[in-house]
């Protein structure tokens, strides 16, 4: 077998064409609620403190349709111990799943809603609230519960459109702290914020689309103004297939510059299942002929140098040795970018047998940097396997190890048939892992703890009514305004389009410097640690009202902006913080003899100073200048003024600078 | 179609489904003014509205389609769908304890009811083996399914038969008997089970979950098996409630029925011994005995069976501005006792002494418990306490109120002599009044206090 994939780079839409490359996504979005989706805990504070510890265990159980799912009964197998860390300031008895659910957050299903018409869903009469199993632990209740609003919409790309299958209110789960061995640590901060899922149809063919996809779908859900922002606040789930593949769904992806790769290992991952699927069937091996064996080999290596192995044995723990027949030579197959096969079957050595501890397996087919040669040979001998067969070693416990080899088979036996439906994790290297067995419709319960709730046609038309405008629309008007491209998709996103629009349309002000302000101005005032969500629109609209009637010049606007940001106010005083900001220019305006005086001072204070040149002393006298108007006067006019005391004319400055 | 196909619906919701002639399980495409929709018709809830059609999406999600909007169904396909939960039969092991599980009803074992939305018990030993396999390294297990109620709706014809139904596993020989019960009254059946099987050979132990077994938090998995360790291999031979210890998946504690209680509407770790400490922790270890007062497992199979009940009693949970005319009442409709709560040691107000004398001379016993839960009636202490009981009002020592009821029940079942009625309430069974209270059987944590979080961040509790 070779490897006939090309790299990521030269990588072309023919070539996802060729191989069937189809995607879609699950983007997830956390809501701007002041509370959290289904108790009265204060949402959107995060932390990694905590002041107690909760110790639980997952058990699956059957849905509502009689059915064991399949990632449940994988999950039983891990027999995890999972310590949720609590914090009583963001956790109360509803997360601990200690107290019933409360009624949902109505904001939250205000939001959900706007975003499903947004999105052209059909949206449902009756909310329905379902349970989804997880029995990974990242939810103390051992579900999630989650609603469908929506269904069946679209949303335009390029020349056709992209299909949205649904979209769900749901409560977030746990962050992961650890995992190592049967103990996994996880936060609780996260927990219960109101999350929605929007899921598109597989409508993408080429990694490029996902990312452009995700970009439209995350603007559109900034664009109300009414969702988190921040690291962790939108994550993705992508899933690929390509012809004769399957759907393969990789969880968490936080940052959308990282999908192209993801999605192009996991369809060169699949390709290449599939090519050793093949390789498997022409050594007439198939999930019917397969065979293997496994037998502990502790005394066999209990004198190997090779260091995991050798801990292991020390540390009294049995060394179990895997033979499959006729797998020789495939376990180095490449898979993913710098990762072979061999890396499946130690995923699911590390996940479902918990033996976490890197390198989990070593095998014969990369025998040299492990066991010594003699060993191998032994290990074929007592183990009476050929040179056609693949041997794995695996090391732990009696009860993990003897798992792990059980698994070792599971997956052989899966690559008869090319590419087992997973669950996996998006890994840092663009490549992904393999996190659970993919779940199926069976793990959705309903909801017994709360009934269904009615969505009343009179709360969709009052949501209708003050929809946003469509982000593409909007996008492409603002583009049409020549307006600097960076901008316009900042402007979009943040939520401050409308009040752009009221800026330039109804005060007349300046396109490029109003985008300017309420994109990079609050951005470079984040970075100065102050919080711009703080300033609402109207405190805003203020500011450029007083710069329209010409109180106050561009720096004016900035600098009033950040004082007003940084002048510490009582909660809801941002309006009259503002306005008593303008009050006080209004009562400093400046006529031009003021102007003059403060200008004649600055120069006399300035006699003496040595300057190279009058640019120089220009330049320096201006900058006093500046910090003492903190913005009341205009600085063109201040300029212009300065640069006739000084006798160099208007823009004379300038002009010998140019010189 | 059946009237099965139509399943909770009503009205508008039914007049859809027989307007486009389907039912519940058929696979539907619905076309709707607000857009079209595809999946399957569930049953509807009889509690839910008649105005909405109930799909299941292929997603597994479902959604609630307004029948009103509805412009045409068409049933691609039907399904058939049962629910089942795997049944394995139960390995029997002649050197494993044969343990008997009575079911009561509530949500030990359960599943989905489509009718109402809500759980409802579901139990037989291949059953109960295909959820929690774990039961056969414990026990043999044979269930009997007695009734189907709500813990709520349990009531003397029930406590009787149950009693009966120990009475006669203890003789076929069983080595423990566990009993599945709803939580919010099992703290009364647990009572009044000590006062109707004394002196048994072999535990009785009840158990229940906080968390139904439909979800995979549930506690109900792993107190079925601490009780089965408990009534298979434990050494107390007493009627036990076994439910979770902390909040935390560690351990159970037993606790003697006559002295336990609900504590927390939802808490895993509801149920708490008041007044004194637990009987025992258990967890996959084993039994791990607290004290040694208990009676010890015998190999005989005598047992005192007594299952006298007066239903005529009532229970006055005294409050302040509580008028006589409650007391009157109560005398009037022919009552034969009063378990009061009465503030601090024991307490009510002055304008209620009338009534409740009224009530003594009228015949009708009246016992005086704490509102406190915790702590003894000592009505000595204060005169009001002393005119108390001037006026014929028994104090009931550290009596549990609901246990004094249930008491009290089972006590003017057999007596009507005041003297003997006293008699039978103040000499205990198996400390429902005890002689002490240790120093540490109360305690009740309260948070944010330094050394209290230290304790909850260092010990998971």
């Amino acid at each position: 077998m070779t490897d006939a994939f090309k790299p990521f780079d030269q990588m072309t839409p023919e070539d996802y064409a060729a191989i069937g490359l189809r995607c879609g996504l699950e983007v997830h979005q956390q809501l701007l609620t002041g509370r959290k989706l289904f108790c009265r805990c204060p949402a959107g504070r995060f932390g990694d403190e905590y002041d107690a510890e909760v110790l639980r265990h997952m058990r699956p159980t059957l849905s509502e349709l009689g059915e064991y799912d399949g990632t449940a009964l994988m999950e039983r197998k891990t027999k995890k111990n999972i310590h949720y860390r609590i914090h009583h300031a963001t956790v109360c008895t509803y997360e601990i799943d200690d107290t019933p659910p409360f009624f949902p957050d109505q904001s939250a299903i205000d939001i959900a809603l706007e975003i499903s018409l947004l999105l052209g869903l059909n949206i449902v009469g009756e909310m329905h609230i379902a349970r989804k199993q997880y029995l990974d632990g990242s939810i103390p209740a051992g579900f999630q519960r989650t609603a469908i609003l929506g269904v069946t919409g679209s949303i335009p790309y390029k020349d056709r459109t992209i299909g949205i299958r649904q979209l769900s209110l749901e409560e977030d789960s746990c962050r992961e702290v650890s995992d190592v061995g049967h103990e996994r640590v996880l936060l609780t901060d996260r927990l219960g914020m109101p999350l929605i899922e929007v899921v598109t149809e597989p409508d993408m063919r080429t990694p490029d689309e996902m990312a452009e996809v995700c970009q439209i779908v995350r603007m559109l859900c900034r664009s109300t103004g009414k969702v988190r922002t921040g690291y962790g606040a939108a994550r993705q789930d992508v899933n690929v297939s390509v012809n004769g593949g399957t759907r393969i769904e990789i969880k968490g992806v936080p940052q959308i510059p990282r999908i192209p790769l993801l999605v192009y290992n996991e369809a060169r991952r699949q390709c290449a299942l599939l090519a050793i699927r093949d390789e498997l069937a022409k050594r007439s091996i198939t999930a019917d002929t397969i065979r293997w064996k496994s037998q502990d080999v502790t005394r066999i290596v209990a004198r190997t140098h090779y260091q995991p192995i050798r801990e292991a044995v020390d540390a009294g723990h049995v060394v179990k040795c895997v033979v499959l027949d006729g797998f020789a030579d495939l376990l180095n197959e490449t898979t993913q970018e710098h990762t072979a096969f061999a890396k499946e079957f130690s995923d699911r050595v590390r996940v479902i047998a918990c033996l976490t501890r890197q390198p989990n397996i070593i095998h014969s087919d990369a025998s040299s940097e492990t066991l010594a040669v003699r060993d191998w040979k032994e290990l074929h001998r007592r183990t009476k396997s050929g040179e056609g067969d693949a041997l794995i070693l695996v090391w732990g416990s009696e009860p993990d190890t003897e798992t792990a080899c059980h698994e070792i088979a599971i997956r052989a036996t899966e690559a008869t048939r090319g590419v087992p439906a997973d669950t996996r994790q998006a890994l840092k290297d663009g490549t992904n892992g393999f996190e659970r067995v993919l779940p199926g419709a069976e793990r959705m319960y309903p909801d017994t703890d709360l009934p269904p709730m009615v969505i009343e046609e009179a709360r969709l038309a009052r949501i209708r009514a003050q929809l946003p405008e469509l982000v593409w629309e909007r996008e492409a008007r603002y583009r049409k305004l020549s307006m600097p491209e960076e901008t316009i998709a900042a402007l979009c996103a943040r939520g401050r389009a409308d009040l752009f629009d009221r800026l330039t349309n109804d005060l007349g002000v300046d396109t490029t410097f109003a985008a300017v302000i309420l994109t990079q101005w609050l951005k470079a005032l984040r970075r100065r640690g102050l919080d711009p969500s703080d300033l609402r629109d109207d405190d805003l609209f203020a500011v450029f009202e007083a710069h329209a009637r010409g109180e106050l010049g561009r720096e004016g606007v900035r600098l009033v902006i950040a004082r007003a940001l940084a002048t510490p106010t009582e909660v809801d005083q941002g309006v009259s913080g503002v306005a008593a900001e303008l009050r006080e220019i209004a009562g400093n305006a400046m006529d031009d003899r003021e102007i003059e005086n403060r200008i004649d001072h600055v120069i006399s204070a300035a006699d003496g100073a040595l300057f190279p040149d009058v640019v120089t002393k220009h330049r320096f006298l201006m900058g006093r200048l500046v910090r003492q108007f903190a913005g009341r006067v205009d600085g063109a006019r201040v300029d212009t003024m300065l640069a006739a005391a000084l006798d160099i004319g208007k823009g004379g400055a300038r002009r010998e600078l140019r010189a | 179609m059946s009237e099965a196909a139509r399943k909770g619906y009503r009205g508008v919701g039914r007049a859809a489904l027989e307007r486009f002639g389907v039912g519940v399980w058929s696979d539907v495409e619905v076309a709707s003014t607000g857009g079209q929709f595809k999946g399957l018709i569930l049953p509807r809830s009889e509690t839910a509205d008649d105005k909405h059609i109930v799909l299941k999406l292929d997603s597994g999600y479902n959604i609630g389609i307004a029948a009103e909007s509805i412009t045409g169904i068409i049933e691609t396909g039907r399904r058939d769908v049962q629910y089942k939960i795997p049944e394995k039969e139960f390995p029997v092991d002649p050197n494993k304890p044969n343990v008997l599980l009575l079911g009561t009803g509530g949500t030990i074992a359960s599943r989905l009811d489509y009718r109402t939305g809500a759980v409802i018990p579901a139990f037989s030993p291949s059953e109960l083996y295909g959820s929690v396999p774990e039961l056969a390294d414990v026990c043999n297990l044979r269930t009997e399914k007695l009734f189907g109620v709500f813990s709520e709706n349990m009531g003397p014809t029930e406590y009787v038969a149950l009693a009966n139904r120990v009475a006669a596993g203890i003789e076929e020989g069983v080595d423990g008997i566990v009993i599945g019960h709803g939580t919010d009254t099992m703290h009364h059946t647990a009572a009044i089970l000590t006062f109707m099987v004394q002196d048994p050979p072999i535990p009785i132990v009840m158990v229940g979950s906080q968390r139904s077994s439909d979800r995979p938090s549930s506690d109900a998995a792993i107190n079925l098996i601490n009780a089965a360790w408990t009534a298979g291999h434990g050494n107390i031979a007493e009627v036990v409630v076994c439910m979770f210890g902390p909040t935390s998946d560690q351990y159970g504690i037993l606790h003697r029925g006559t002295r336990v209680r609900k504590m927390h509407s939802s808490y895993r770790s509801t149920f708490r011994t008041i007044g004194d400490i637990p009987l025992a922790l258990v967890d996959s270890d084993g039994v791990r005995t607290l004290r040694d007062d208990y009676c010890p497992r015998r190999a005989d199979r005598n047992v005192t069976i007594n299952t006298a009940f007066e239903q005529r009693v009532t229970f006055l949970y005294y409050y302040p501005n509580m008028k006589p005319d409650i007391v009157d009442a109560i005398v009037d409709r022919g009552y034969r006792g009063i378990v009061i709560a009465g503030t601090g040691l024991g307490h009510i107000n002055r304008p209620l002494y009338d009534a409740v004398r009224r009530a003594t001379e009228a015949g009708v016993h009246v016992f005086m418990t704490v509102q406190t839960l915790w702590g003894y009636t000592q009505m000595y202490v204060y005169e009001t306490g002393r005119e108390i009981m001037e006026l014929g009002v028994t104090p009931a020592a550290n009596m549990l109120p609901e246990v004094a009821y249930m008491k009290l029940c089972w006590a003017l079942g057999q007596s009507d002599d005041r003297d003997e009625v006293r008699r039978i309430m103040l000499t205990p069974v198996s400390d429902e009044t005890t002689e002490r209270e240790p120093y540490n059987g109360y305690l009740v944590f309260q948070g944010a206090v330094p050394e209290v979080q230290e304790f909850l961040r260092t010990i998971k509790r």
